[in-house]
């Protein structure tokens, strides 16, 4: 026997300590194979986000050769694509726009989306969970060009002047804040039901078996038990509504406007990116490399956004067993 | 749950003996009155249905004030179902219907107008395995007079619940700390505090000890030893030592197998002090549970 021979010339043990060692066998190389193709995957996926960082940082810091830093984040007049005295590149409109219309969004999106992922979790009957939750998961598919459009022909007229008599131009922030709300509400109440289901039910039978009612067994147990994914799912709204283009390229206009009156166009960082990158420009002239300096800047915030929420979601997770 | 008696239950001794328990002679002869002593409990004819099939059946039984009642059987006979419908915990289920009648004091427990919250104020649960919320040890135990808007010293309360539970000299250096940090038999002892905390007139445990080392239950078991004297405890367990060495009174259940369907049913087979179940039982059945040759 093959093993035999083996221990016996590595002068192992006899007998039942005979065979432990390892021998390189057909199975030994598959595991082999395999752990270097999943390397192979690993690596590819670090070297081609370093790629894209490297690349955006690249025009960028050229863009900076040419334009203050002090000018770019403190200037509150956006205007790259004119030609001499009137070029000016402040970016805070764009932050500004981005940040007010994703709050606007997440104003709209977050009590709507955790009340009906409790309404859903803890009060629906299977039957009414069974039909609502995969239709809110249809709702988060619908192409966000549909939306746009929505915006801009629907409520803009209809529900923002004719139904609420609100003044607004037919590019305005408001809209677009809007349906940036419908546009996560579903995200954000999906993966926030998803974390109230998941905490265990011995928990709300210990609180029901306490004499709590079940708005009490809600909102002080299985609420705060499921804070990690919650915080998690109103995250990954506010990424998704950070980083929204074509919902606010179409109804918000393309008007940089510093300003908190909704009423009138706002662009976000990423639809004058989008905006941008379509027009007649140059390359490599500093027009051109404004989309890789708003773009560095986008990126930057939606990581620190994202940072903030690892350390939230880890400071709130409790594991159950 | 992975006992043995659950992997036993193919063999042919025991489809020999759920067949055997298919006559479950007339409940009525098997009730024990509580001579002398005040009735807390009197159920009536109870049975639990989970849809159309029927968990357990026609249970009357009367449990005595101060003293620990057992609950003990085989696996899926129906001693958690029925200990449930004791504070109504299976009102939470969509599906499981009860009948028959439950007197708690002589009030009618399933009446149209009796709140299911008020009877879990009065009648407090201790479950399987250890639940306690993911709050620091201060807050587990505050938690039921809170939701009860108990007004007061609620330190006091704490402290007060954690002596009641034993648990008080292992954790008053650390009651702000997260409750999950606690070995398993700790985490009982504040799920026991933790509803001692609302002054119950009645505790029902679950199975309590299941999940624990034997010094932790040994713990548990003479904390309830102590309790009764304030509390009247209706407990279900699988450990028959458990159910000698701690209950006035014991009711031993039983499953009913249908031949046709193979649905399983829980019945009582015979309720009686506790020294008489385990010494003198009445019915073989309960003699060849009690004994280990069945189960």
């Amino acid at each position: 026997m093959a093993s035999a021979d083996f221990t016996a010339r590595a002068a192992g043990p006899s007998g039942p300590g005979a065979g432990l060692r390892y021998r390189r066998t057909r199975r030994s190389t598959g595991e082999q194979v395999i752990k270097v193709l999943l390397a192979v995957a690993a690596v590819l996926s670090v070297v081609t986000t370093t790629g894209i960082v490297i690349s955006l940082l690249n025009e960028t810091i050229s863009f900076f050769g040419e334009v203050g830093f002090a000018e770019f984040f403190f200037g509150t007049d956006w205007n790259p694509l004119r030609r001499g005295a009137q070029q000016s590149f402040g970016v805070l409109p764009l932050i500004w726009s981005t940040v007010y219309l994703t709050l606007i969004g997440l104003l709209i999106a977050i009590p709507l989306g955790l009340a009906s992922a409790i309404y859903l979790s803890e009060y629906a009957s299977p039957r009414v969970r069974r039909l609502v939750k995969p239709t809110l998961e249809v709702l988060a598919g619908i192409p966000t060009i549909v939306l746009g459009y929505f915006a801009l022909t629907y409520v803009t007229p209809v529900v923002l002047r004719d139904l609420l008599g609100v003044e607004v131009r037919i590019f305005n922030g408001l809209s677009a804040g809007i349906v940036l709300g419908i546009l996560v509400l579903p995200t954000i109440a999906s993966v926030a039901e998803d974390a109230l289901s998941a905490v265990p039910q011995s928990l709300r039978e210990g609180a029901f078996g306490l004499g709590a009612t079940q708005r009490q067994v809600v909102l002080r147990v299985v609420f705060p038990a499921a804070l990690s994914g919650i915080v998690a799912a109103l995250v990954l709204g506010a990424s998704r509504a950070i980083g929204e283009t074509v919902v606010i390229l179409i109804a918000a206009g393309a008007d940089p406007n510093l300003t908190l009156d909704l009423g009138v166009s706002h662009q976000t960082m990423a639809a004058f990116i989008a905006q941008t990158a379509r027009g007649d420009i140059s390359q490599g002239g500093t027009e051109f490399q404004t989309i890789f300096a708003v773009g560095t800047t986008l990126f930057v915030i939606t990581l620190l956004v994202n940072a903030v929420a690892i350390r939230l979601v880890r400071r709130f997770r409790q594991v159950y067993d | 749950m992975t006992e043995p008696s659950e992997a036993r239950h193919s063999d042919g001794r025991n489809e020999e003996w759920a067949r055997e328990a298919a006559d479950v002679s007339t409940p009525a002869a098997v009730i024990a009155e509580p001579a002398g002593r005040e009735t807390i409990f009197d159920v009536d004819n109870v049975s639990v249905y989970y849809s159309d099939k029927r968990a357990v059946r026609d249970v009357r039984i009367k449990l005595a004030r101060n003293e620990i009642t057992a609950l003990i059987g085989p696996s899926g006979c129906g001693k958690s179902t029925f200990i449930r419908c004791l504070n109504r915990m299976n009102d939470l289920i969509p599906t499981a219907r009860v009948t028959g009648a439950i007197g708690y004091h002589g009030q009618d427990l399933y009446a149209s107008d009796v709140d299911p919250v008020q009877v879990r104020k009065r009648i407090g649960m201790v479950f399987q395995k250890p639940n306690p919320f993911p709050k620091s040890i201060y807050d587990n135990i505050a938690f039921g007079p809170r939701v009860m808007g108990v007004k007061g010293d609620m330190d006091e309360i704490v402290e007060t619940a954690l002596r009641r539970g034993a648990l008080w000299d292992e954790v008053k250096d650390r009651l702000k700390t997260n409750a999950f940090g606690m070995s398993g038999g700790q985490q009982q002892r504040l799920c026991i505090a933790r509803s001692l905390a609302t002054s119950p007139d009645v505790l029902l445990m679950d199975e309590p000890c299941s999940a624990l080392d034997p010094i932790s239950t040994g713990r548990i078991e003479d904390l309830m030893m102590e309790l009764k004297e304030d509390y009247s405890i209706v407990i279900v367990t699988h450990n028959m030592q458990q159910a000698a060495r701690v209950s006035d009174m014991t009711a031993f259940f039983t499953v009913e197998l249908d031949g046709d369907t193979g649905h399983r049913t829980g019945a009582v087979v015979e309720y009686d002090q506790t020294d008489k179940i385990f010494q003198n039982p009445s019915d073989k059945r309960t003699e060849d549970y009690v004994t280990g040759k069945v189960g």
